[in-house]
């Protein structure tokens, strides 16, 4: 049974290349993390105070790029059934950040209004 | 030559994300920023399902279609209900990242040891960890919000609760690196399950002990969490996309949860650990008070002579539902002449920017929406201040009494202002439990009620021609 899955993995990783043949460059995955921390710090501390809780619902739509990973273990063909389920149930739950997240954020956005035309305080 | 085209798209996905932030910089370009996250979002949907070797369709679209199902209905919750919708979220970001984390434990454990490197085991005991104890610290936060019946409103201690808390994760980091040490040993399937419990249960255990008023700290704390869970996964995947998407969710939970630590004068620790607002409650019946209260028609007649108006909103405002009432009396007081400004204390609601977000709904002005710092300086030209559902963020013990648990926070100014009102829908103490010295002032007065129908009845009054 596990031979027969693993046979499988290895002509699979064929299409895929770089799969068991090279590990991963952990330096570079540490550098793009603290980089991206760090422009993430930048950008946010600039956001406006109004927008905190829009902010918020936004970030949760981003951080639900989780999906990617979701349907990576959902859909490879060689993957067997029980692990298929557990990404099934990860890529429901992220896509389901991804509408309500985006949605739920714009609906909110909506709703800040300038008066009138000009902008300035009455 | 597919490889480099996903990651070209990964690519533009990335920047897109952080152009989405930048786009929050402002009211008028925040919608632009969401289109652009949705873009990138479905760049990136769309170049990982179009890979070789991904083939399940099927499971793929049913999942994504149930997402949309639960997803949609998500979005429509009232805003009062936000933080909870918020707080399900960060659950529903913890479970992704959990679930991956331990399929790929078991792929490579059971049919590939060879590829279950100490980098990996690391990245994957991070992701299991932080993202189980998301899920359940996460509900748990959102059940406290809904007000759920069967569970504790007021925090939850215990004798040796912070030991046993710490003693737990501890447990869960020697599991964790003792698989890190031999991640295909004997015991590594024994090991991984204990620390999914353990996450599991330290998530329950850390939430327990927090009350209301911290909630805003605790979910952004948990937002962060959610984000790094992501993080973690692509270190497992060896994808730079989830990390840098990860990392940008991580950082502006970090720098809320700064934030609201900052305005309410606490570190984390104290926060997670500090059972706030259970203390003073034994102290606060030692002597008996009397408030002043007011009639809706002095109080409008008042009103009416008051040439600025300082409303201060807090989460009453929001339980009551009161901000569609609130904008009638801010557009009664506008017609007469009355300038009216908005307190927004950082810490005001159950999450970050909650009562900005309420009065946008109600069609308020944000440039009428001011903070705590900016307001401040105006409260001794205030005429009356309009204390509505809010009481820690103006209680002047923050300032004054060293014994009290908020002091040190940085409070609204509203007993500076001439004359004070305060709407409160009864006589107990607030969420924290702590008696607020404003009430007894001399030119406090108090408006007993609903703050919906208060607010109404002063809207209701002031438009009726002003006075009798």
């Amino acid at each position: 049974m596990s031979l027969l899955l693993l046979a499988d993995a290895t002509s699979a990783t064929e299409v895929v290349s770089k799969h068991s043949t090279s590990p991963p460059d952990y330096w570079s995955l540490l550098f793009v993390f603290a980089m991206a921390t760090l422009l993430g710090l930048g950008v946010i501390v600039r956001v406006s105070r109004l927008l905190h809780t829009p902010l918020m619902s936004l970030t949760n739509a981003i951080s639900a790029i989780a999906v990617v990973g979701s349907i990576i273990v959902t859909g490879r063909e060689e993957y067997p059934l029980g692990i298929r389920i557990l990404g099934f149930v990860a890529l429901f739950a992220s896509m389901t950040n991804v509408v309500s997240g985006f949605l739920i954020t714009d609906r909110m956005l909506k709703m800040f209004k300038q008066p009138g035309g000009n902008g300035e305080a009455k | 030559m597919t490889h480099h085209l996903v990651q070209l798209t990964y690519l533009v996905a990335t920047v897109l994300f952080v152009f989405s932030l930048q786009g929050m910089n402002d009211p008028k370009t925040a919608r632009r920023g969401v289109q652009a996250g949705i873009v990138a979002m479905f760049l990136a949907i769309a170049a990982t399902w179009a890979q070789p070797g991904i083939t399940h369709h099927i499971w793929i679209l049913v999942a994504i279609v149930a997402g949309i199902a639960v997803g949609v209905p998500l979005s429509k919750v009232p805003l009062t209900a936000v933080p909870q919708r918020t707080a399900i979220s960060h659950a529903f970001g913890g479970l992704a990242a959990g679930l991956v984390g331990t399929a790929k434990f078991i792929l490579w454990s059971v049919y590939e040891p060879q590829e279950l490197s100490q980098f990996r085991m690391a990245a994957i005991v991070a992701e299991v960890l932080l993202g189980f104890l998301t899920v359940t610290g996460s509900l748990l936060a959102a059940g406290k919000l809904q007000e759920v019946k069967w569970l504790p409103q007021r925090p939850v201690t215990y004798p040796f609760q912070n030991v046993s808390n710490i003693g737990l994760l501890g447990l869960a980091l020697l599991f964790g690196v003792l698989l890190v040490l031999n991640p295909t040993g004997p015991a590594a399937g024994f090991l991984f399950a204990g620390v999914i419990l353990l996450a599991l249960a330290f998530g329950v255990l850390l939430i327990i002990p927090i009350g209301g008023a911290d909630m805003p700290t605790v979910i952004s704390i948990l937002n962060s969490y959610a984000g790094l869970s992501a993080v973690a996964m692509g270190f497992v995947l060896d994808n730079k996309l989830l990390i840098t998407a990860g990392a940008l969710d991580g950082a502006s939970g970090l720098i809320l949860s700064i934030m609201m630590c900052r305005a309410m004068n606490r570190s984390f620790a104290n926060v997670l650990f500090g059972a706030f607002g259970q203390v003073q409650a034994v102290e606060a019946d030692s002597q008996v008070r009397h408030y002043k209260s007011e009639t809706i028609e002095g109080a409008a007649q008042v009103l009416e002579q008051a040439s600025l108006v300082v409303i201060i909103p807090g989460y009453g405002l929001a339980v009551a539902q009161a901000q569609h009432r609130v904008r009638e009396l801010y557009d009664q007081l506008t017609k007469a002449g009355i300038t009216v400004k908005f307190a927004i204390h950082p810490v005001a609601g159950r999450m970050p920017g909650h009562m900005n977000v309420l009065l946008a709904e109600a069609e308020i002005p944000y440039s009428d929406l001011i903070e705590m710092d900016e307001i401040n300086a105006d409260m001794p030209q205030c005429d009356v201040a309009l204390v509505i559902g809010a009481n820690d963020v103006v209680n002047p013990a923050a300032r004054s009494v060293k014994s009290s648990p908020i002091y040190g926070m940085p409070i609204i100014d509203a007993d500076k202002a001439k004359t004070v009102f305060a709407i409160k829908r009864s006589k107990n103490p607030g969420f924290a439990g702590i008696d607020n010295e404003l009430y007894f002032s001399d030119r406090t007065f108090m408006l007993f009620g609903d703050a919906k129908a208060v607010v109404g009845n002063l809207a209701k009054h002031l438009a009726g021609g002003g006075g009798h």
